[in-house]
């Protein structure tokens, strides 16, 4: 009995990883086989984009607690990993102000991701703990205010960020390969995670929270393990976006690109890797059409005036009706379930 | 003698600014006692007055008339937010809420942008916004002086409104407990299209003098006042009316002392330094400096 029960478990879960990673990985061969340029443009943007939601989603969808701060670790991951990636050259030509002890420093790409990604963790790591005590609207504004902190800094040390003007001379390390390689990975880890110890623990403090601290589940230390993990997994996707579009300001690391990131969580469902994959595609696949519109409607002038926001106006009233029609996203909180239409049968009852 | 001016001349400016920082608190704080909604759209309604503004400004009609019918866009943009896009998830979660306000303050600003022009654009105002006058060797700009004459106007007006007519009572009743309110027969519905008709309007208010100091509106200005509005009633107290107030008037006290002690490198990180702040009052004081009366219990 047990030896064909896990085999069945083993089953769904092969097949709940197996609809997200096989999917993405045909799709990318797709694209860098048959795509153009711009086409391979969107693909390596949506990857990095699903590594930031992921990345959320492990953190806010285990926790039941919205993170407004995770944009903050993407752009200290990016910022960081840059001061090791760019050539002397580079540096001295981006970052007249640099102190003289980075100026020669210059690392592989690996490297530099891995320790531009260690110091967004190791921030979080500390901040974290004590936020980690906060719920709801009070935690909210607390990750609100690290963004807004972090974006504080960004514009003002110019040492190291160029201010809030445009940083550039960034190495184009980024390709489709290695941004699909991370992005399937944090995939895998995501999903594993629900099913550790901690993520069950986590999710268990999402539903009920008194009855998880009853149980004896160490609320702020299985949501602080979550917080870290997530912040490195973002922190990797800001280092790869960051050498993908090669020069970058301050304002790529703030509010719209969180709008961005919960808007794909929400709309997909936070409570599941399913729902974050699904988020991210959907949301692409709108706003890249809406931008084609955009800049077929700007191109042939049929308008006197230039249009533009009408993708992130579209992506909000998707949120909005959502949120109003079907809260926990499209996936609904589950994983992909063989056979498909079973799972939404269940979901409807 | 040089000291007692500057003493005035500080006391004006933070005055000033903390009464204006207050009217953003309250429009923000009102809504949140009784929904536990935190509005991000609450800016948007601010960017709305000041577009009326733009639009409406050219010239043809008295100025007065030009601001009136800011605050009533604002209060009208403010109940059709309401009606729309709140009362649909008014019994879902308060992240539910929360993210959907977020998604209205986009989907208004994107739509400033579509609609108008992403740049900045200069507002045509009385030059009653840009005076100064003199008084025994004193500067003061007429400016500083309307925003105090109508926050402190407007604060008193609704705190007669609040503690003097029903419909004030009865909403100072659902934001320290929704539920008895209903008990005892007050319309759900009407309380809370109150709120945010008074949120709307002191977001026109407010509009008005911000676009008074900056002299310009753009499709993100709504963020800056909507962040201080956060701030001002984190401080203060996020459950308490009251608090807001307090809330707003310490956050301007504190700029204006900032700007004149600290040294100009250190002034540009004073944001980070006042929203550290506000992580710090809800570690340790999450009820903020005035609390509730019937203040939750939070983790």
């Amino acid at each position: 009995m047990t030896g064909s029960s896990t085999r069945a478990l083993w089953q769904s879960h092969l097949f709940a990883v197996g609809m997200l990673i096989v999917p993405l990985a045909v799709a990318a061969v797709l694209v860098a086989t048959f795509g153009g340029v711009v086409l391979q443009r969107i693909f390596i943007v949506m990857l990095t984009n699903l590594i930031l939601v992921v990345g959320l989603q492990l953190f806010s969808g285990n926790s039941g607690l919205l993170s407004f701060g995770h944009v903050a670790f993407v752009g200290i991951a990016a910022y960081g990993s840059i001061l090791f990636s760019m050539t002397p050259q580079a540096k001295s030509l981006a970052l007249r102000q640099l102190y003289p002890v980075l100026q020669n420093v210059h690392l592989p790409f690996l490297p530099s991701l891995l320790i531009g990604a260690a110091i967004a963790t190791l921030l979080a790591a500390v901040v974290g703990f004590p936020l980690m005590r906060l719920s709801g609207a009070a935690a909210v504004i607390a990750t609100l205010s690290l963004l807004v902190i972090a974006h504080t800094v960004f514009i003002n040390w110019e040492e190291v960020t160029n201010g809030a003007r445009t940083l550039f001379g960034v190495q184009q390390y980024t390709t489709l390969w290695n941004a699909l390689a991370w992005a399937l990975f944090f995939v895998l880890v995501a999903y594993w995670f629900k099913e550790t110890a901690t993520g069950l623990k986590l999710r268990a403090s999402r539903e009920e929270e008194r009855a998880a601290a009853v149980m004896g589940v160490n609320i702020v230390r299985v949501r602080w393990v979550a917080w870290i993990l997530s912040a490195f997994i973002v922190g990797v996707g800001g280092v790869l976006y960051a050498h993908f579009i090669t020069s970058f300001s301050p304002v790529a690391f703030y509010l719209s690109q969180t709008f961005i990131i919960i808007a794909m969580l929400i709309i997909g469902g936070s409570g599941s890797v399913a729902g974050a994959v699904v988020g991210v595609v959907v949301v692409t696949l709108l706003t890249e059409s809406l931008r084609a519109v955009e800049n077929s409607v700007n191109m042939s002038q049929a308008v006197p005036f230039t249009v533009s926001g009408l993708s992130e106006m579209f992506v909000a009233l998707a949120m909005i009706l959502i949120l109003i029609y079907r809260p926990a996203g499209i996936m609904r909180g589950r994983e992909f379930v063989w056979p498909l239409w079973r799972a939404r049968k269940e979901s409807d009852s | 003698m040089d000291t007692l001016n500057d003493v005035l001349q500080f006391s004006i400016n933070a005055l000033s600014l903390g009464s204006l920082y207050a009217l953003m608190a309250l429009g923000l704080a009102i809504v949140y006692g009784i929904l536990r909604l935190v509005n991000f759209a609450y800016g948007e309604l601010v960017m709305v007055g000041g577009y009326t503004l733009l639009v409406l400004g050219a010239g043809w009609m008295p100025w007065v008339i030009v601001a009136l019918l800011a605050v009533a866009m604002a209060v009208i943009t403010s109940l059709l937010l309401e009606r729309v896009a709140f009362r649909p998830v008014r019994n879902a979660s308060a992240n539910t809420m929360l993210v959907t306000s977020f998604g209205v303050s986009i989907l208004l600003q994107n739509a400033a942008l579509l609609l108008v022009s992403p740049r900045a654009q200069a507002v045509a105002l009385p030059s009653i916004f840009t005076q100064n006058i003199t008084v025994g060797g004193l500067t003061i700009s007429t400016m500083n002086i309307l925003t105090l004459v109508v926050c402190f106007t407007l604060l008193g007006l609704l705190t007669l409104f609040l503690t003097r007519s029903l419909l004030g009572i009865a909403l100072r009743a659902a934001a320290d407990d929704f539920t008895m309110t209903r008990l005892l027969g007050i319309p759900a519905n009407r309380v809370i299209a109150t709120a945010f008709a008074i949120s709307g309007g002191l977001a026109g208010v407010v509009a008005i003098i911000w676009t008074g100091r900056v002299g310009s509106v753009t499709p993100s200005m709504g963020l800056t006042p909507v962040l201080i509005a956060f701030v001002a009633t984190v401080i203060g107290g996020m459950e308490s009316l009251v608090g807001a107030v307090v809330g707003g008037f310490l956050l301007g006290i504190l700029t204006v002392g900032l700007q004149s002690v600290l040294p100009q490198n250190l002034l540009d990180f004073r944001q980070a330094v006042v929203f550290a702040i506000v992580i710090l009052v809800l570690l340790f004081r999450p009820q903020g400096l005035i609390q509730g009366k019937y203040a939750r219990e939070r983790v």
